[in-house]
């Protein structure tokens, strides 16, 4: 396997010599289009139809092609179906990724393949240290969560309790916001983590309205984030004068129009909002519900936009030229306007920076929306700032 | 601290709904119905498509929701189930499992893979305040409804005629039937019964328990913990391990947050080391 990917590299490195402009540039999409986290899958795939309905399928002469692969959700496929698109398919870059170990495992194939490989979703601050052909076009969840521990602290919030899902990204959201909270004179009365096929949250909620906080602090999956902000009005403690901050997950597009009133006066720190008041989000979320089937653009499908966005720009940097590094080299560097706000790419970390937003949930012609009240203009990953 | 203990009560009192058509199907007619958690989600669905799609109130789609589970039930009794009753229990567990796979696949095709939300009535989100504990309304009215139920329940079985018939349909089958009773439709009745409490129990719980197509797996562990624990005689030993587990799982996650996860599990490891087939265990041993 290793010896084809050599050979595959090899060929695409000697490619420039022989392309003409008539070559497609093939972007492999690996999502998961199947298995729990399909909903992630299908909103990437809406997102790139949009982008390519609005943006047309020629770039810098080159006809653009995606390649769609369904990985379910499971590293092994991701990286197998990463090398046959480089073998078989010759693909000039990767995109999609919904969650981190998909992103990690295909940063060996896109270092030896020297291909770009754009993480629209996956979260986790680390992924881009894995191959120097990474970059992300999403977030890192260390940006909101700080920026949502900034905020309480800049509104008298001196007491919180932490409540986080417990995996991988629970673990940055909690590790970063309590650090910053911390290091910004606040207290953390309680760090609590919830399993994450918790089936009820009454014992950690009452533990939190015990604590009595200023503030509780969430992060849990967006599926479940309805079901505990239910539990978290149900239990009075709305009214007992606990506020709810979490990062903009939580409150996701997605599902927020289901997840009922409980929501409304909920705080969140995002990067983005469907309610996001300009021109570009208008014919984003408007595109979106028609191509989608009528749902409501969420961040994973910002995300997804802005990272074939960004495919797109580097190809008309290199004039056409198609070489991964040329592709790496253009993308660094990239400033631009998208659905969210203005967006560039870290030249030396290869991370997003990006906008970050204070919302709360309101309503907004009947629906509940995510209201941006707060900016926080062109955040860089916490993470990887040295200190 | 009686939040906590009425939390629990409640979270036990819908394990109990939702595992005691199990405990019948496993426990009195000796057959692994691993799909049972598939009939609950059938019943969260019907609820959550009548609520929030058809505006019916909510109080009036739970029966429905139990009727809904309990007619699939018996038509998947008669149609499929049939067939499986008399081979060996590997067989039982890889049939219904695949049923849970299928059922799965439909829900996700028809009502898409994210977590469901159903609309509750505004009076039920309220909290009744007693001065010393505050308590969620909708929780109490799980207690009361979960507790008619298994008062019923206990008392249809051990006290009626019906009751008799399906247990001497278990015990020897053969007598039975010569003894005139319709053996078939008994189990067919008492599957439906099951599989309509199941679904009940889903369109209770979606609250709580939240709903998505995984639904049945997630919960799989929770129903056999259930039944394994309260052994395979009458409804009374499910239900007290059901509160037991439910109480014990609550106040776990609340008074050691970091190991509460596993308190559930601990505790039926503890209870089938003392007592091996259950805390009720069935006088002759099957």
């Amino acid at each position: 396997m290793n010896r084809h990917i050599l050979l595959v590299a090899a060929a695409l490195a000697a490619l420039p010599l022989v392309a003409h402009a008539a070559e497609p540039f093939r972007i492999g999409l690996l999502v998961p289009m199947t298995g729990p986290f399909q909903s992630t899958g299908r909103a990437i795939n809406d997102a790139v139809k949009l982008y390519l309905k609005q943006h047309g399928d020629t770039v810098a002469g080159h006809k653009v092609e995606i390649l769609l692969r369904d990985d379910a959700g499971v590293p092994d496929n991701t990286k197998r179906l990463a090398t046959e698109l480089v073998v078989r398919d010759h693909v000039n870059a990767f995109a999609g990724f919904g969650l981190t170990p998909l992103a990690l495992a295909t940063a060996p194939v896109a270092t030896q393949a020297k291909i770009p490989e754009i993480v629209m979703v996956a979260a986790t601050s680390s992924i881009v240290n894995a191959s120097p052909y990474i970059f992300r076009s999403g977030q890192v969840l260390p940006q909101p969560a700080t920026i949502a521990a900034d905020w309480a602290l800049k509104h008298g919030v001196k007491k919180i309790v932490s409540v986080v899902s417990d995996y991988g990204p629970g673990y940055d959201a909690e590790k970063w916001f309590n650090d910053r909270f911390t290091a910004g004179g606040g207290t953390v009365v309680a760090a609590l983590r919830v399993p994450l096929a918790n089936p009820d949250f009454a014992p950690f909620l009452q533990r939190v309205k015990d604590a009595a906080p200023d503030a509780m602090y969430a992060f849990v999956p967006a599926g479940v984030g309805g079901i505990f902000a239910k539990q978290f009005v149900e239990r009075g403690m709305d009214k007992s004068g606990i506020r709810f901050i979490a990062t903009g997950d939580v409150t996701d597009d997605d599902n927020l129009g289901d997840m009922g009133d409980a929501m409304l006066g909920v705080v969140t720190a995002g990067p983005y909002s469907a309610a996001h008041p300009t021109e570009l989000n208008k014919a984003f979320v408007d595109g979106y519900r028609e191509v989608s089937g009528g749902h409501r653009a969420g961040f994973v499908a910002a995300f997804a936009y802005d990272g074939i966005d960004m495919l797109y720009r580097a190809l008309e940097k290199t004039k056409g030229n198609m070489d991964g590094t040329a592709l790496a080299e253009a993308l660094k560097g990239l400033s631009f306007e998208s659905p969210r706000g203005h967006i560039s790419v870290d030249p030396e970390t290869r991370e997003i920076i990006t906008p970050i937003y204070i919302r709360e949930v309101k309503k907004v012609d009947g629906a509940l929306y995510n209201v941006e009240t707060e900016t926080f203009a062109a955040v860089k990953d916490p993470a990887k700032i040295k200190p | 601290m009686l939040t906590i203990l009425v939390d629990g009560l409640a979270y036990g009192m819908l394990l109990f709904v939702l595992a005691c058509g199990l405990s019948v199907t496993l426990g009195v007619m000796n057959f692994i119905n691993l799909a049972h958690g598939a009939f609950a989600m059938a019943g969260g669905y019907v609820a959550v498509v009548l609520v929030n799609g058809y505006g019916v109130p909510f109080l009036l789609a739970l029966p429905i929701a139990a009727i809904a589970a309990g007619l699939l039930g018996v038509v998947l009794e008669q149609t499929l189930y049939v067939h499986v009753y008399r081979r060996s229990h590997l067989d039982q567990v890889l049939f219904s499992i695949g049923l849970v796979f299928i059922a799965m696949a439909v829900v996700d095709y028809t009502q898409g893979s994210q977590q469901q939300f159903l609309h509750l009535p505004n009076f039920l989100k309220t909290r009744i305040d007693l001065g010393v504990v505050s308590l969620g309304t909708y929780r109490v009215l799980i207690i009361c409804i979960c507790g008619v139920l298994a008062l019923a329940l206990q008392a249809i079985l051990t006290r009626t005629r019906f009751g008799a018939r399906l247990r001497a349909s278990v015990d020897d089958p053969v007598t039975a039937r010569g003894l005139g009773i319709n053996v078939n439709a008994i189990f067919a009745a008492t599957f439906g019964v099951g599989s309509g409490l199941a679904g009940l129990g889903g369109a209770l719980g979606a609250e709580i328990l939240g709903l998505d197509p995984s639904f049945p797996l997630k919960f799989m562990v929770y129903f056999l913990i259930v039944v394994t624990a309260g052994g395979a005689a009458g409804m009374t030993g499910p239900f007290l391990a059901a509160i037991l587990l439910g109480v014990a799982d609550v106040a776990g996650k609340y008074y050691f947050p970091s190991v509460g996860a596993f308190i559930i599990y601990t505790l039926v490891i503890v209870l089938l080391v003392w007592r091996p087939n259950g805390l009720f265990a069935a006088a002759s041993g099957r």
